[in-house]
């Protein structure tokens, strides 16, 4: 296909701004399927799918509009997800960015337009759902125009669920989305921008084509991992797969690697021919590196090698998660993990929990920091345990926050951002009712519970997301907690010196609560450094026997004591203090208490 | 032919009453069928009788208030029972008459249990106890003038409502009658029995104040002369007794392993790798016997690891300890190691003697805790 006839693009919006149902819509209108057959093709497929246990499922949709090859590129799993949606979108020209016309733009709304502006992408703004009764579609233009520097005549108003409007806004991909650029005769390179894997085929890659072609039975080579395979087949999705002879410059399609080993090929490497090879990978598809780290430890300490088969799984589809082996003296042996950010963590740790039925402990997330030590050396830390004692300075991490909040809300939410150490950026009035709030933060702050906090104090209004926003300075300290006098590293955390006592004492206090008395005074404390900044004693205990014991009750007494030596098993040792794994759970989960 | 055992349980189910903390297999009322009952114990004893060994060293009659048997029944039942060196009956202080203390003595019943639990008016009106202090101390003197001279008491602490004062007034009160041995058990507020209902949220409020009672009584008890030879029981110490081994020697059978039989109801019996326990149903028991035949029981086998588990449970409540080459298999070394660190265990060479594995008295008070560590 001639690269002028070819238009890549992805829908970006809000949860439930309506999506899915304008992706549907353009299914039906270019014919791709109709409703009836659409429904019915889907679930015959589902139906295969489950009987051949294949995963895959359409990353991109090809359909054709007015003799034009336009790639749907779906913002794959989670909507609700800017790391993934900023994945999708570097193989597009461009955006559709939906608005529900009776909601206005919403946070998450400003953040996936900031994204697609920062990746170059032409944005087509659509207010959707103006049949309902509510919608206001000139106040929706308006705000839409403000936020992507355009003019509320240029913004589309559709009903995805009628569908009205949807033909212009396929006109106005045509029209207005650029083209791919790309060279066919030059050495064939394309971007993976999602991998699946199929029992049977193995790794299926998603690919955007820059330049020249890919064929089946052809030799290739994963530039970046030197990985080498023959295409077993290459294809598009219309929407279910479909094989085609060829896959060229400016096209979005898989191919069906064959290869058995997840770890073989990562998402954002670059595919090009063994027999004439590229000679440079592509550009732009910058590594995105983990922001937040927390360590991921199996509760059962026998599951650390599904654990790690499941951390296998997961990377194959998500090249920016990172992990590696960590040993906790108190939880044994686990993973450090890096995420790309809260949502990104709290997604990987549910997969882990749902799909591959693990129970883990999670501890408290981190973020990166970047140490300068007194020789002048810099050292990046993903785990509070790491941070060097001496320091000359500490970088962390800072996101640009975009808050949008009913105006009745904007001074508590400024406060708890001046309480988290914010600085304000600016304020905008997208609509009269609403406030979009722009902070910077830093992201240390965020990883507790600045979410719930939010929540809890717009009685649920508020809507939040954030992009990074560089590193700063900061006046960091290395909090340490003790049990028995010796050190539980799970339990460190790097935190601003001005928080470290409240924290300390919340650590401290949550422990004595939470640890049994033993047969000794054991003391729980929080330091910095050698400096011990809160203290409790639990009591030894003064009494713990069996009142009587004759004739009748040995036995009960017995699987009495035998049933405690089991729980006493389960418990993670601490020096000669016993601890059991609930109180490490109600420390790390410290926040969900304060809720 | 004769068989090993030394030690006879006979379980006397029948009281007045069920107070609301016991857990004991107990019958209330069924006055008619006492002396059927005794027929039914009397007929296991004949299908037992071969394990016993030719001479019986215990005999100890529980209950239940064996006291409140109906008095011919229980006179026949006594004479039908072998002799031996310590015959304990448990008894209710209320049950206690001149008379019924006069009839254990001449049946060759030599130590009396005697069930007082406290001298609070207040607090055996918590444990539904019926009688008072002043009927368990008229008790205790109708013993002593039918010349019983090894007397237990049996007490309890951790009562709800039981103050420190309470408590020093009920061991004050107790020793001011120089009982010979003195069970002091805590309180066990079963979960889901009535009396956890009653008093499970008044216990909690006082379970940190009551964690300490169990230093008030061992330090009084000892104080007093006695001799903290199991976690629970106290006796006159052999230098204030003429020499006399006072130690409850049934129990002590328990807690060295020594097998035993028991008989009625609920009974448990341990004869070499087998523990039993007859049925609890009062008619299923005696159809059974009536008929001739063994009551239902459930077996459990014990193996040897078993066994030797059971041995160091016991032997570390005694202030003997036990002999370590009895204990080692079953004994975690580094637990033992770490415990003898932190004060609460230890291993005592004996002159000439074998070693013994013994807790200290610190290591007694957190026996359980203790117990689990030690146990591989």
């Amino acid at each position: 296909m001639d690269l002028e006839r070819i238009r890549n693009f992805s829908i970006i919006a809000h949860i439930d701004h309506g999506k899915s149902t304008l992706a549907d819509r353009i299914l039906e209108l270019t014919k791709t399927v109709t409703g009836r057959e659409m429904r019915a093709q889907v679930l015959d497929s589902m139906e295969l799918e489950r009987e051949r246990g294949i995963t895959i499922k359409a990353q991109a949709v090809r359909v054709t509009w007015k003799g034009h090859e336009l790639n749907l590129i779906d913002t794959p799993g989670h909507v609700d997800f800017t790391y993934e949606v900023s994945r999708a979108l570097q193989a597009c020209e461009g955006a559709v960015l939906v608005v529900d016309a009776a909601q206005g733009i919403e946070a998450q709304t400003v953040a996936n337009a900031y994204l697609a502006i920062e990746n170059d992408l032409e944005l087509l703004p659509v207010a959707n759902k103006i049949d309902l009764p509510q919608a206001d579609a000139d106040g929706a233009a308006r705000e839409l125009a403000d936020l992507v520097g355009d003019t509320p005549e240029h913004v589309v108003r559709v009903s995805a669920k009628t569908g009205e409007g949807v033909e212009a806004v396929l006109d106005a991909i045509v029209e207005r989305i650029p083209s791919p650029s790309g060279d066919p005769e030059a050495p064939p390179r394309a971007l993976v921008f999602d991998s699946s894997y199929d029992q049977y085929r193995g790794v299926v890659a998603f690919v955007r084509v820059v330049d020249g072609a890919f064929r089946a039975r052809e030799d290739v080579l994963a530039m970046a991992q030197g990985t080498r395979f023959e295409t077993e087949e290459v294809g598009f999705f219309s929407p279910t797969m479909k094989a085609a002879d060829s896959l060229g410059a400016g096209e979005v399609g898989y191919v069906v690697t064959g290869l058995k080993d997840v770890a073989k090929l990562r998402v954002g490497d670059t595919l090009t021919s063994q027999a004439n090879p590229a000679s440079e990978p592509l550009p732009g598809y910058k590594d995105v590196k983990p922001m937040v780290f927390a360590a991921l430890f199996p509760t059962d300490s026998d599951e650390y090698p599904q654990l790690r088969d499941a951390l296998e799984r997961l990377r194959l589809n998500d090249a920016s998660l990172s992990y590696e082996p960590e040993t906790s003296q108190a939880l044994g042996f686990g993973f450090r993990c890096g995420f790309l950010g809260l949502l990104h963590m709290e997604i990987v740790r549910e997969r882990l929990e749902r799909e591959f039925d693990l129970d883990l402990l999670v501890t408290a997330p981190t973020v990166a920091y970047k140490v300068t030590t007194p020789t002048g050396e810099l050292v990046e830390v993903h785990n509070p345990a790491d941070m060097p004692p001496e320091r000359e300075r500490v970088d962390e991490p800072y996101v640009r926050a975009s808050i949008v909040v009913p105006k009745d809300g904007v001074g508590q939410v400024m406060e708890l951002c001046n309480d988290r150490r914010g600085r304000f950026d600016h304020m905008e009035y997208p609509s009269p009712e609403r406030v979009l709030l722009i902070y910077e933060l830093p992201l240390a702050e965020i990883v507790f519970d600045f979410y719930d906090q939010l929540k809890s104090r717009t009685s649920g209004y508020a809507g939040f997301d954030y992009d990074f926003a560089g590193f700063r300075e900061g006046e960091l300290v290395r909090l340490d907690v003790l049990v028995g006098g010796e050190p539980v590293d799970a339990l460190s955390l790097v935190l601003h010196r001005d928080e470290a006592y409240a924290r300390g004492r919340l650590l401290v206090d949550r422990l004595r609560e939470e640890i049994p008395r033993q047969m000794f005074d054991v003391p729980v404390q929080a330091a910095i450094g050698s400096r011990i900044i809160a203290r409790e004693t639990i009591k030894a205990k003064r009494k713990d026997v069996l009142a009587k014991c004759y004739g009748g009750d040995i036995t009960r007494k017995r699987k009495l004591l035998e049933r405690q030596k089991a729980g006493k098993r389960r418990m993670k040792q601490v020096g000669a203090v016993e601890v059991p794994q609930e109180a490490f759970l109600a420390v790390l989960n410290l926040d969900d208490g304060k809720k | 032919m004769s068989g090993h055992v030394r030690h006879l349980y006979v379980h006397l189910p029948f009281c007045a009453h069920r107070c609301g903390y016991c857990d004991f297999v107990t019958v209330v009322g069924r006055e008619g069928q006492h002396g059927r009952y005794v027929d039914a114990l009397l007929a296991e004893l004949e299908l037992e009788r071969r394990l016993l060994a030719g001479s019986v060293e215990t005999v100890f009659l529980g209950g239940g208030t064996p006291t409140f048997t109906e008095a011919g029944s229980l006179a026949r039942l006594l004479g039908a029972l072998p002799p031996a060196a310590e015959v304990t009956v448990e008894a209710n202080p209320e049950t206690v008459t001149p008379e019924l203390a006069r009839t254990l003595r001449e049946a060759g019943v030599n130590r009396i249990s005697l069930g007082a639990q406290s001298f609070q008016p207040d607090l055996l009106r918590v444990l539904e106890r019926r009688a008072q202090p002043d009927v368990v101390r008229r008790a205790f003197y109708y013993l002593r003038d039918a010349s019983f001279d090894n007397i237990s008491l049996d007490l309890l602490h951790g009562i709800p409502g039981q103050g420190t004062a309470a408590l020093e007034l009920d061991i004050s009160q107790a020793l001011a009658l120089g009982p010979e041995h003195i069970s002091y058990y805590e309180l066990e507020a079963k979960p889901g029995t009535r009396f956890a209902h009653a008093h499970g949220a008044e216990l909690e409020r006082q379970a940190e104040a009551m964690e300490g009672y169990f230093d008030v009584v061992v330090e009084r008890l000892t104080g007093a002369g006695y001799r903290w030879y199991e976690t629970a029981n106290f006796c006159v110490a052999p230098e204030q007794a003429d020499g006399r081994d006072l130690r409850a020697q049934h129990n002590l059978a328990y807690w060295l392993g020594r097998e035993y039989l028991g008989l009625g109801i609920g009974a448990v019996s341990t004869v070499g790798s087998e523990r039993r326990r007859n049925t609890p149903r009062l008619a299923a028991y005696i159809a059974a016997l009536a008929r001739g035949e063994a009551p239902d029981r459930e077996v459990e086998a014990l193996d040897e690891a078993t066994l030797a588990r059971e041995r160091v449970m016991l032997g570390l409540r005694l202030d003997g300890g036990l002999p370590f080459a009895a204990a080692e298999s079953s004994v975690d070394v580094s637990a033992l190691d770490r415990l003898e660190r932190l004060g609460l265990a230890t291993l005592r060479a004996d002159r000439d003697g074998p070693t013994t594995l013994v807790l200290t008295p610190r290591g007694r008070r957190l026996g359980g805790a203790v117990t689990v560590d030690l146990l591989a």
